[in-house]
């Protein structure tokens, strides 16, 4: 849990910067990924890719560039972390109709990052269904070391999990100033991870649709800050 | 700038505004006997008017309130519709009614059926607006009425119907009232191309302007005419009514010490207060929201003889409003403290007093003011300003000033926004295909698109269709579809319903209700006992998020204790504390015009003139010229001076907030280069402070510092450009584009819960946008909304070109009175409440003592 180290040498404290579930340190990262150092997985949820083009089709015509800038930020991950596993936690495309559509330019970005490492997309409601031809693994939940990956939480399951689909946020007031972030929710047994794609958004964990998935005391929101994840307690934490 | 100067001249030499011997007609019957009846004679200019309508001449009526502006409007169309013989009823609209406001609209139709009543017209007239419910707007689409009263945004929803050539095709007049309030505006581009709509449909009508006085008649005159092509402006007549008794002004001079700095004018609350019990009904015009209610409340604490006074604001619930409006039509109240809502012709009671409190900001919104006393034309208005501080004073006496000799200013017009364009675009393919080429020719029609060309208005229709991106993946979703015959049409019916749901330019901040809990006290908690009571109003979602439960604010003129948000309500319970945290809306700032600004510096620059300011304000500039100058009219005036472990730099251009907030980002980039080690900036009305680690005083002195070059016009290119693309201000100026051109929805009332999660944020679209296509049309258009709206980079660059090689800079040891109201606005933004005040008090004190203290040493 949560427990700020002080540094006699400063008199500052540092701020922890991993969670732990169960024992694993798992490290959230300021980009909005979690890397899982003793696995060398790099973890991602809701991509959703080609969101522009499932906008466009219904009269919203989005910038079309959602999708390379959000592999773009993918590869600067891996690039830096050089795992050897990476999951995509659902949601990944946001519809199942346009993945099969993703332009050639973004489906060879996708094919050069899964070249020498072991690539999951978990299904999501967005995606349940995607075609061969993006690579990788597909399969709707996956276990790794007693934590289970799935796209939705689930309130009953037996073992930590690490989820996504509720896209949490956070907001906190300071001096009269409103900082609202997207963040990872955990209350040391689950994780609920930000979404990562260009044109995702956030809801507030303080929201409904988080009721039952955490005990409210030990409720933690790290927020992702530019270069830094914060950790806030569920006390400073303000719904919109 | 080059247009507007052509026209200029062109008008010059037609002879402006003559009001010329046209030969008038008498009033026909029934009117004539109607006019006699009540023992009225018609004014010349409504004879006027309704002779050159009869002509069918687009014509602009240029009236002081109180002029019978809004019948003379009318009469040609009544006249015409009353002549007319009528065998079965009509199925095509006579008269379109158009006002910038839905109160207006309801209040006018109100007074208009009186003289249909009594002269047994066989005329049918109706409103139309957003509160108009469904089944009556089905109704009149179906059955007409002869004259349609609503709003430009009511027009755009009308035609882009299928069945506008039906419902306009007989269209004979469309009046556009309180024009000089809409044109300028992307309401005003939009109500332009909505008119060369109407125009193509009808091509028989005539278009007729109500304008009060304006400085530059002539845009005015074009906008209502149809031009065709750029190298030639048309206009249409103008007519002007002749000026009611010269208004009686003074400005307040109070026995009470003047504040430095500040705008709530509290120090003059006694007097203010009996100047309202030694008058019969009393409009206290105030600049910001914040204000009204702030002064409201203090009037209330000191109101003993208990006169019935009023608060009056946008944000208010609008069944409070019109109570309050016809409380005053009644008689029943003594004063309404209000802010630019009641600027515009809506006419209340019987006023005999106008105050305006803090100053006015321009010469024509005081004389818009001034027109709500006293409305018969020939006894003159009343008013009395009170100026909130020193400055305020300078400014309200070259105000009244400019009354004196009844000039104007009005801000200039800008080419139409292309955002705008593109609803219409769009609009226009709901109502049914069209070929792009006679659709430019019909945009380019219109006065504020005159200078369109083919290649931007080609690149909105494909934003319109794809999005018109260089990637063009969306090619199988396009909105916009060619025909076998060469014409664009919708892709889809879903998109017209789209489009209607998105109709209009105004996008508000979002808004939360305020609404009053039954119960006391306690947090509110997710089911809480608190029973959620009446709605007082509204209010910015931004305010309320500064908000934590407990805090308390002025709202509706109460002390108000915020308890929580409950979906799109800000629950609210009365509150004890008497020392309320008071909402600070952004909303009713304006800058200083132009105009009134070089007046205040005419009058500063001439030291005869100060006489006529009252004594504690001469005092204040002639210690000024003792310890540093009076900066001539034409000079700018740098003072430099430490202060504490500060330097500070303090220049005087007058040109309005922000434009000051504009020229402090640019400065302090440049200083930064200079290695003058800036470190913040201030700005007022008047004046921009920049303080920093370097002694700009001495790099000044010994030329390290180049003022010519720090106040260079280049710093509006790149640096102009480096800041605006991470400011905030780019993304609010982009959120804005991207509603009103349709690229994202608006948010509607019962969305917004589900919102935040499922929509995707115009910031997120801008980063994506800006990082792959920085030269998308729709940047662009935000770049230019963002560099005249909020920046007025116009107006600076106008500045930065007026000072060239009159820069005059004093060094000195002290701040210089002339500094001390801009030096007070340091700190005022972050601390709150009552620490603010004794934190203001103290510095005050300070800053005073050091300028005395160097006066004295002086001789």
């Amino acid at each position: 849990m949560l427990r700020a180290n002080i540094n006699t040498g400063t008199g500052m404290p540092e701020l922890p910067s991993v969670i732990l579930l169960a024992h694993h340190a798992l490290k959230p990262l300021a980009a909005g990924a979690i890397y899982w150092e003793a696995e060398q997985t790099l973890i991602v949820a809701d991509l959703h890719l080609e969101k522009g083009a499932a906008y466009a089709a219904r009269g919203k015509m989005l910038p079309p560039y959602d999708s390379r800038t959000t592999l773009r930020g993918l590869a600067a991950l891996i690039m830096n972390l050089a795992p050897s596993r990476i999951v995509a936690l659902g949601d990944s495309f946001h519809t199942s109709e346009v993945a099969t559509r993703l332009g050639m330019e973004d489906r060879d970005e996708i094919a050069r990052l899964q070249e020498g490492r072991e690539w999951f997309w978990i299904t999501g409601n967005h995606d349940p269904e995607l075609p061969l031809s993006i690579g990788g693994i597909v399969c709707a939940a996956l276990t790794i070391a007693g934590i289970t990956l799935r796209h939705e939480p689930s309130p009953d399951a037996a073992t930590p999990e690490i989820a996504g689909h509720l896209h949490p946020a956070a907001r906190i007031a300071r001096r009269g100033e409103v900082v609202r972030r997207k963040c990872f929710a955990t209350d040391g047994s689950r994780i609920v991870m930000p979404a990562f794609g260009a044109y995702t958004g956030g809801l507030n964990v303080l929201d409904e649709a988080f009721t039952g998935l955490f005990t409210r005391p030990r409720l933690e929101a790290w927020m992702m800050g530019r270069s830094t994840v914060y950790p806030v307690l569920a006390r400073s934490l303000l719904p919109d | 700038m080059k247009q507007a100067a052509k026209v200029k001249r062109q008008l010059e030499a037609e002879g402006e505004g003559r009001p010329g011997p046209v030969l008038v007609p008498p009033l026909p019957e029934p009117f004539a006997s109607w006019f006699a009846r009540r023992g009225w004679s018609p004014h010349a200019h409504q004879l006027q008017l309704l002779k050159l309508a009869e002509d069918r001449r687009d014509t602009l009526l240029i009236a002081p309130t109180g002029a019978g502006k809004t019948l003379a409007g009318f009469l040609p169309s009544l006249v015409d519709l009353a002549a007319r013989h009528r065998t079965k009823p009509a199925r095509s609209i006579h008269t379109l009614y158009v006002s910038p406001l839905k109160a207006l609209a309801v209040d006018i139709a109100r007074n208009l059926s009186d003289p249909v009543a009594e002269m047994k017209l066989p005329i049918t007239l109706e409103t139309r607006t957003g509160d108009t419910p469904p089944s009556r707007r089905a109704h009149q689409r179906q059955l007409p009425p002869d004259i349609l009263l609503t709003t430009p945004e009511q027009i755009a929803l009308m035609l882009s119907h299928p069945d506008a050539a039906h419902l306009f095709g007989s269209l004979r007049m469309v009046v556009l009232d309180e024009l000089h309030a809409l044109a300028s505006s992307k309401r005003g581009d939009l109500l332009s191309l909505d008119l060369a709509r109407l125009r193509t449909l009808s091509p028989e009508l005539t278009a007729i302007g109500l304008s009060a006085t304006v400085a530059r008649p002539s845009e005015l005159a074009a906008y209502l005419v149809s031009q065709q092509g750029i190298e030639t402006t048309r206009f249409a007549e103008v007519v002007v009514a002749s000026a009611g008794a010269k208004p009686d002004i003074t400005i307040l001079d109070s026995e009470a010490e003047l504040p430095w700095a500040g705008h709530s004018a509290r120090y003059a609350l006694p007097e203010i207060y009996q100047a309202i019990k030694s008058h019969r009904l009393s409009l206290m015009f105030v600049n910001t929201r914040s204000q009204a209610e702030m002064l409201f409340h203090a009037l209330w604490r000191m109101n003993d003889d208990n006169l019935p006074i009023a608060l009056h604001h946008g944000s208010l619930d609008v069944g409070q409003r019109r109570k309050v409006e016809a409380a005053m039509v009644a008689g029943k109240l003594r004063a309404v403290v209000c802010t630019s809502t009641l600027d515009l012709g809506i006419d209340w009671g019987d006023v005999d007093l106008v105050i305006n409190v803090g100053a006015p900001k321009g010469a024509s919104r005081l004389a818009q003011r001034i027109g709500r006393a006293n409305h018969r034309l020939d006894e003159p208005s009343k008013a009395l300003l009170v100026p909130a501080n020193r400055f305020e004073v300078i400014e309200c006496q070259a105000a009244l000033e400019a009354a004196e000799v009844g000039a104007q200013d009005t801000p200039p017009s800008r080419p139409g926004a292309l955002d705008v364009l593109a609803q219409h675009v769009l609009g226009m393919a709901c109502s049914g295909p069209y070929s792009a080429d006679e659709l430019f020719r019909e945009v380019t029609s219109a006065a504020p698109y005159q200078g369109l060309t083919r290649h931007v208005f080609d690149k909105i229709v494909q934003f319109v269709a794809t999005g018109g991106y260089t990637l063009a993946s969306y090619d199988r979703y396009a909105k916009l579809k060619p025909t076998p015959d060469g014409k664009l049409r919708l892709s889809h019916p879903r998109l017209a319903r789209q489009y209607r749901l998105n109709v209009g330019t105004i996008v508000e901040a979002p808004m939360l209700k305020v609404r009053l809990a039954r119960g006391r006290g306690g947090e509110l908690k997710p089911k809480s006992v608190l029973v959620a009571g009446r709605v007082l109003g509204e209010v910015e979602e931004w305010f309320i998020e500064q908000l934590v439960p407990g805090d308390s604010f002025i709202f509706a003129g109460e002390v108000l204790r915020f308890e929580g948000l409950r979906e799109m309500d800000a629950i609210v319970t009365r509150g004890n504390s008497t020392e309320p945290k008071i909402p600070t809306y952004d909303g009713g700032k304006f800058p200083l015009s132009t105009y009134l600004a070089s007046r205040v510096r005419d009058l500063l620059a001439v030291e005869d003139a100060w006489s006529r300011l009252p004594a504690q304000v001469s005092d204040w500039l002639r210690l000024q010229a003792e310890i540093s100058v009076v900066p001539e009219a034409n000079e700018m005036l740098v003072e430099t001076f430490p202060r504490g472990q500060r330097f500070y730099l303090v220049c005087y251009p007058f040109e309005g907030r922000l434009a000051h907030q504009s020229l402090g980002m640019l400065l302090t980039r440049r200083l930064e280069r200079a290695y003058a080690r800036p470190l913040g900036f201030v700005a007022n009305e008047y004046a921009l402070a920049v303080w920093g680690l370097g002694d700009m005083g001495a790099m000044i002195e010994n030329g390290r510092l180049d003022l010519a070059k720090l106040f260079d016009k280049d710093m509006l290119g790149d640096d102009l450009d480096a800041w605006l693309a991470e400011s905030s201000l780019m993304k609010r100026s982009f959120r804005v584009c991207a509603t009103i051109s349709g690229l994202i929805e608006r948010r509607h009332p019962g969305q917004e819960k589900t919102g935040r999660q499922m929509t995707v944020s115009s910031d997120l679209i801008y980063d994506v946008l800006r990082q792959h296509e920085p030269d998308h049309i729709l940047l662009q258009a935000a770049w230019a909304d963002a560099a005249t709206g909020m920046l007025d980079v116009g107006r600076l660059g106008g500045f930065l070109q007026r000072i060239v090689g009159r820069i005059r800079h004093i060094r000195l040891e002290h701040v210089s009175p002339l500094a001390v109201p801009v030096m007070l606005e340091i700190g005022r933004e972050s601390v709150p409440g009552e620490a603010r005040e004794s934190l203001l008090r103290e510095t005050v004190e300070e800053l005073l003592a050091e300028v005395m203290q160097h006066a004295a040493r002086k001789h």
